[in-house]
């Protein structure tokens, strides 16, 4: 009876979540597209669905809300849905956008999505070799071995992210790196690019003319295709033709065209600093100025404790919850009812991790989605993120771990089966290192390159 | 050869549907064969001779500013294409058949490029979205294309031509449906061809031959619904 009721309980949050992920799809990723395969929409919110009630039997399982076999069973049951989404229908459906968008291949699609698949399989039961992530008793085909290549590449996802997210937050916050931006500069760029499209306009102007003339006496202006072509093309130009050599105009033309794209773009770039430098002088913009220094001293120290970790080769036994809580009953001498408190901040922070974790991946799915798709690759690129957004959150699960209590671990341990946890925290504090140095590195060739292109004139 | 007079045009419309595919059909008479995004503006030129065929033929040229970018770009970006928008002699207007929200946008678009030339006649009742007085009064020429008709299914096509000749009417424009990768849409002396020939005479008129304030002579004045059926079929 119990379990009835537990069930449904799930099952209703599922369609809240699968309702929330719809909601999202339609408003925020497609406004500017039109929908036409459904399914993609479907896919999207059912792995949004699914990996939200994982984090929500956490909560539960912290909280002690419902029966604890029903829990297990909807852990397992959940485990499944998603593994199947992410391993089977996300690539397939992939494999069978990508070729119909091909048109040479359109007649048979289905055969060559499945070739597409099988590629995808090879090359991620390819990826487990080289890791050390199994204890040697498990056979082939079960869930522990494809929750381990899963968890692979989404914490190498989350590194990557978390590394880049912990250097851009500061950069972009602080307006100590703002670039002094005035209106003649911007006024100064656009003068140039508006000589540099004048200058196009005027050489397009005399291929057209020219065109038009060649026509006009009945020439045809092809491009001498082959060896005789080129020949011949070399000794009809012979002297006395006033016409314009159009080939080498054109190579013109092309240059100055990429200039002007050039210039288009750090114009861009002026307008959107100037109004950078204006949200600064905002009360907002100073809120967010401070918060920028409070988030690069806590980046710094995020390094400087993934270096100690591998260098010194250590991994956390205990959680932040259990350790703060050991301070302040050793060192400070308060006395409190440990069981309650370490329950409910426990609580309080995996939750607060959760948030901000979804809520971060959405909003960085969203920008790129804007940045690179079009109207053809829409849906690809949709289900792209609605794969790396499962693998996202299957490996925060995995990571959730170390941030709780003992006693709530086990159930995690439980379900996902003898993973090796340790090797996953190693990697992923090589893989936050790594990005957090090459992202300095990188936004400080960025922030150098950029003053020089406006010093010259 | 250079000293001919010019006027400028501007392509707009969201990004995909076209427009340098159909920039470079206008202007060489030829496919574009590798069309890719364009970043920023491109423009092209095409010659065109003025009421051609008649004692006052002259001969112009027509440059089309084919600005690319979507609708919604950061407010950077549209700061930056504000540039290209000035003295615009005429624009077009291009959609995408199979794409519902590029004919929405085309709203947004005509916005964006109007509100800095125009001056309001009518009264704005609504925040920055589209008001229909505004188009009423408009002076500016506009011409609205449709692309990709090759891939609307014959079923649905008579639904999609209402449509797009309900969207010219609100524009106050003249429409034409066609595909981009086919040159016989503009084949010359196809009703296209014409249609666009008239567009660009409007334009040159506007630009060097009337004063402020007169009503452009010989168009017709409002497309009645016997006028649009006409404009469905295709040479």
């Amino acid at each position: 009876m119990s379990f009835l009721i537990d069930s449904s309980i799930v099952i209703t949050s599922q369609i809240l979540f699968f309702g929330f992920g719809w909601l999202f799809f339609m408003r925020q990723l497609f406004k500017d597209y039109e929908v036409r395969q459904y399914a993609v929409q479907v896919i999207f919110s059912v792995t949004f669905a699914f990996s939200c009630t994982m984090f929500e039997l956490i909560i539960f399982e912290i909280l002690g809300v419902l029966n604890s076999s029903s829990r297990y069973f909807h852990w397992k049951m959940n485990l499944c849905v998603i593994l199947l989404i992410l391993i089977f229908m996300v690539p397939f459906y992939i494999g069978y956008f990508v070729v119909s968008n091909i048109r040479l291949l359109h007649k048979q699609r289905l055969p060559f999505s499945c070739l597409l698949w099988l590629t995808f399989m090879y090359f991620f039961w390819k990826l487990g070799d080289p890791f050390p992530i199994l204890s040697p008793k498990h056979g082939i085909l079960s869930i522990e071995q494809l929750i381990s290549r899963v968890g692979v590449i989404g914490v190498t996802l989350m590194a990557l992210l978390s590394g880049f997210g912990a250097v851009n937050c500061p950069y972009t916050y602080m307006s100590y790196f703002l670039r002094n931006v005035t209106d003649t500069d911007i006024l100064a760029l656009e003068r140039r690019l508006l000589q540099t499209m004048d200058m196009i306009i005027s050489k397009k102007k005399r291929m057209a003319m020219a065109r038009r003339t060649m026509f006009q006496r009945g020439e045809v202006p092809n491009k001498p295709s082959g060896f005789w072509g080129i020949l011949k093309s070399v000794t009809a130009s012979a002297p006395g033709s006033e016409m314009p050599d159009l080939t080498l105009i054109q190579q013109e033309v092309d240059a100055l065209e990429e200039l002007s794209r050039q210039l288009f773009l750090e114009t861009t770039d002026l307008y959107a600093t100037k109004e950078r430098i204006e949200y600064s002088k905002t009360f907002k913009g100073k809120y967010f100025n401070f918060l920028g220094y409070f988030f690069s001293i806590y980046c710094v120290w995020k390094i400087f404790m993934a270096t100690i970790n591998i260098v010194f080769d250590r991994v956390g036994k205990t959680d932040p919850v259990t350790r703060g809580i050991e301070i302040t009953v050793n060192y400070l001498g308060i006395q409190f009812d440990v069981k309650f408190w370490s329950q409910h901040i426990s609580f309080i922070l995996v939750g607060i991790i959760i948030v901000t974790s979804i809520r971060g991946l959405l909003i960085t799915l969203t920008k790129f989605f804007y940045a690179i798709s079009s109207s053809k690759s829409s849906n690809v690129i949709v289900l792209l993120l609605a794969q790396i957004m499962g693998m996202y959150f299957v490996s925060s699960v995995l990571l959730i771990r170390m941030s709780m209590p003992l006693e709530y671990r086990t159930i995690i341990t439980e379900v996902l089966g003898e993973l090796q946890f340790n090797f996953y925290h190693r990697w992923f504090d090589v893989i936050f290192l790594v990005s957090a140095l090459s992202s300095i590195l990188f936004l400080y060739l960025a922030h150098k390159q950029a003053p020089e292109k406006h010093m010259t004139p | 050869m250079a000293s001919l007079d010019r006027v400028k045009v501007l392509v707009l419309g969201d990004s995909g549907v076209g427009k340098s595919s159909l920039v470079h059909l206008l202007c060489q008479n030829q496919v574009l064969g590798n069309p890719s995004w364009t970043v920023g503006c491109s423009v092209d030129v095409r010659v065109h001779d003025y009421k051609e065929g008649t004692p006052e033929e002259k001969t112009y040229y027509i440059e089309l500013w084919d600005v690319g970018g979507s609708v919604g770009s950061a407010s950077s970006v549209k700061s930056t294409r504000a540039v290209f928008y000035n003295s615009v002699n005429g624009i077009i207007l291009v959609h995408d058949l199979t794409n519902k929200k590029s004919s929405q946008n085309l709203y947004r678009w005509s916005m964006e490029a109007l509100n800095r030339d125009l001056v309001l006649t009518g009264v704005l009742v609504t925040n920055g979205d589209y008001d229909r007085e505004q188009f009423a009064d408009n002076q500016m020429p506009l011409l609205i294309i449709g692309t990709k008709l090759d891939q609307i299914h014959e079923t649905k096509r008579h639904e999609v031509l209402t449509r797009t000749a309900f969207l010219a009417e609100d524009f106050n424009a003249e429409e034409i449906n066609l595909d981009c990768t086919n040159p016989r849409y503009l084949a010359a002396g196809s009703s296209n061809a014409v249609k666009i020939s008239r567009f660009f005479d409007k334009v040159i008129e506007k630009r060097y031959f009337l004063r402020e304030g007169n009503q452009i002579p010989g168009f017709p004045d409002r497309k009645r619904f016997g006028g649009t059926l006409k404009s469905l079929h295709y040479d």
